[in-house]
């Protein structure tokens, strides 16, 4: 019976993809018709083939490991597309010659920019935030995923979005809405994902075997959820046309604006700091094997930090049409995130108390401790940069990249390293990682790459933000645009060798991860006897 | 525009006060006397069923129902 729903479904989605792409107005359309065309047909035959076979019954008493497997290898895979990507756009600012002119179009730094953000944070970020969560919420429920085979629905549908919308930003594909570019049936398969995502993770949740939810998997349902509500609320718009990419938004002006940043805000808040810090409360205190310094202190800091991040959007138009209640509103709110930022930070970091010497001999903690640090560090940048008068020199300035690239790369980066390297060994039952030194050469060649990005962007942004601003004693401008952009250019060669070397770390992460699969032996079942039950 | 002023009235007022007390419950309720042990329980939760889902036995199914509220 299930087998015929889902023929069913596959063949009317083969046959409307396409008949869609037949009609499709334009070619970024059509290929992505063709596109779901091809998968949905590939697997109606793949179905048809195993119709009436005898399927292996879940077993109950196993963790759904497979997914998170894969959601492993997709990480670490789409972390050095994306830095690769972003290595290479940090030298097409530097060196415009590098935007050439065959490629004009589609390889040029307009097309490659969003396909570099949403590589790091969406491919990268968001594969990382799927896998570890499955690992974790199975971990702290004591409970098999639930769903069946819904969680490899939730990883392929999540790369296929993917694998869309980064063609579509080559085509040109976008609804210029920064971090939410994808267009509105893009959007919509997302959406179906996303949804199915939520189900698996709470249907774990619901039939989990211990009493309490711990709070990584608080964290991490707050990011499911609100990533859900913002997505949907930011990206209502009206398609041209059913066999077109292009769509109308819904909101217009001011509206529009305060709505793209009511989602860009919380997807920092929400992707990059609630999913992530649900990853921090499950790796830290397991790498540390140690329990979370407080777990009063955890739980003010998830309520304290989900009360408060919703309402910062507002400090991303302060001197805009936007109201000057709404901005100070966002100023505010930003500023009283210090609070459950730092509490969090505490939180991590104190967790080591009285193991602190594993600093000295484990790199995978040293790497989890520094990306808390930098969590500290970039939450403390931003409400600061969030205040109107620091953000009268701050903003449209090279700053605010620094900002969020000593967040993304200290703090999402390194945790998700720190948690690839905890999971490679456990997922592949190998008993250790293949080299720690390779750790430690990682380790340091992303510290040393960060800082490089950090301190060029505060350089460039302060001196451009000061040029801008500059004016002589009859009142008038001193610089043009032009002249910022000319002093900038050693800042940006720095800028992109930080690049090179995160990215070197991130390659000599892929080979030492592949070499413990390969070539590390098994884990020796532990030889403790286990109670009869 | 009726719909607007009403909202905005409604969102400063009771609602501001409504999550200002939720939140304030939550922190009273995380640092209430006794909840020191069930916290304790809590945090190495992670140390445990590391390899598999825990079995369902009787005793253990009686303990989660009696923790869960």
């Amino acid at each position: 019976m299930w087998d015929t729903v889902k023929l069913v479904a596959l063949g009317l989605v083969a046959l409307l993809a396409a008949i869609a792409a037949n009609y499709a107005r334009d070619v970024a359309y059509q290929l992505h018709m063709i596109m779901f065309m091809v998968v949905a047909a590939g697997l109606f035959l793949w179905t048809l083939r195993r119709v009436g076979e005898p399927r292996a019954a879940t077993n109950e008493g196993e963790y759904l490991d497979g997914v998170v497997r894969a959601g492993v290898i997709a990480t670490a895979f789409w972390g050095v597309v994306g830095f690769l990507a972003g290595t290479w756009i940090a030298f097409q600012l530097a060196f415009p010659q590098l935007n050439f002119a065959w490629a004009e179009g589609y390889l040029n730094f307009g097309r490659l920019r969003p396909l570099h953000t949403s590589a790091v944070i969406f491919a990268f970020g968001g594969n990382a935030l799927i896998a570890t969560s499955f690992y974790v919420v199975q971990r702290t429920s004591a409970a098999r995923l639930w769903g069946g085979n819904a969680a490899w629905f939730v990883f392929w549908g999540y790369n296929f979005f993917i694998v869309l919308a980064a063609t579509g930003y080559l085509l040109g594909v976008t609804q210029s809405k920064e971090y939410a570019e994808p267009e509105w049936y893009i959007d919509l398969w997302l959406t179906i994902v996303w949804v199915v995502y939520l189900a698996v993770f709470l249907g774990t949740i619901i039939k989990r075997k211990e009493p309490h939810i711990y709070v990584a998997n608080w964290f991490f349902l707050a990011f499911i959820v609100t990533i859900a509500m913002l997505h949907v609320v930011n990206n209502l718009a009206v398609p041209v046309s059913v066999f077109g990419s292009k769509s109308v938004q819904l909101f217009a002006g001011v509206q529009d604006a305060m709505t793209q940043w009511w989602y860009g805000h919380n997807a920092v808040g929400f992707f990059l700091t609630a999913g992530f810090l649900g990853m921090m409360y499950y790796f830290i205190p397991k790498q540390a094997e140690r329990p979370v310094y407080s777990y009063k202190l955890s739980i003010i800091h998830f309520w304290a930090l989900i009360f408060l991040y919703i309402w910062a959007g507002p400090h991303h138009l302060h001197y805009t049409a936007l109201p000057d209640w709404a901005s100070t509103l966002g100023m505010v709110f930003s500023i009283m995130l210090w609070m459950p930022s730092w509490g969090g930070m505490i939180n991590g970091l104190m967790t080591l108390s009285g193991a602190w010497d594993k600093l000295r001999t484990d790199p995978i903690i040293r790497m989890m401790v520094v990306s808390v640090g930098f969590y500290g560090m970039a939450t403390f940048e931003g409400p600061m940069m969030s205040i109107k008068a620091v953000n009268s020199l701050s903003h449209y300035t090279d700053w605010t990249i620094g900002h969020v690239h000593s967040g993304a790369l200290g703090w999402n980066g390194m945790i998700t390293f720190g948690a690839l390297y905890f999971l490679v060994p456990r997922l592949w039952n190998r008993e250790r990682l293949y080299s720690l030194a390779l750790v430690s050469w990682h380790f340091w060649l992303a510290t040393i790459g960060i800082v490089l990005y950090a301190s060029s962007m505060w350089v460039t942004g302060i001196m451009e933000g000061l040029m801008w601003r500059e004016v002589d004693a009859q009142g008038y401008l001193v610089n043009s645009f032009a002249d910022t952009v000319a002093a900038k250019f050693p800042m940006y060669v720095v800028r992109g060798l930080g690049g090179v070397l995160y990215l070197s770390g991130a390659i000599i992460m892929c080979y030492n991860l592949w070499k413990t699969v390969t070539s590390v032996g098994a884990r020796k079942p532990v030889a403790a006897a286990v109670p009869a039950e | 525009m009726e719909t607007y002023t009403a909202l905005r009235a409604f969102a400063d007022s009771w609602m501001l006060l409504g999550m200002t007390l939720f939140f304030l419950g939550v922190v009273l309720w995380a640092l209430r006397p006794g909840s020191r042990r069930t916290h304790a329980d809590t945090a190495s939760l992670i140390f445990r069923n590391d390899d598999k889902p825990a079995a369902e036995t009787p005793a253990r199914a009686a303990k989660t129902k009696e923790l869960r509220p």
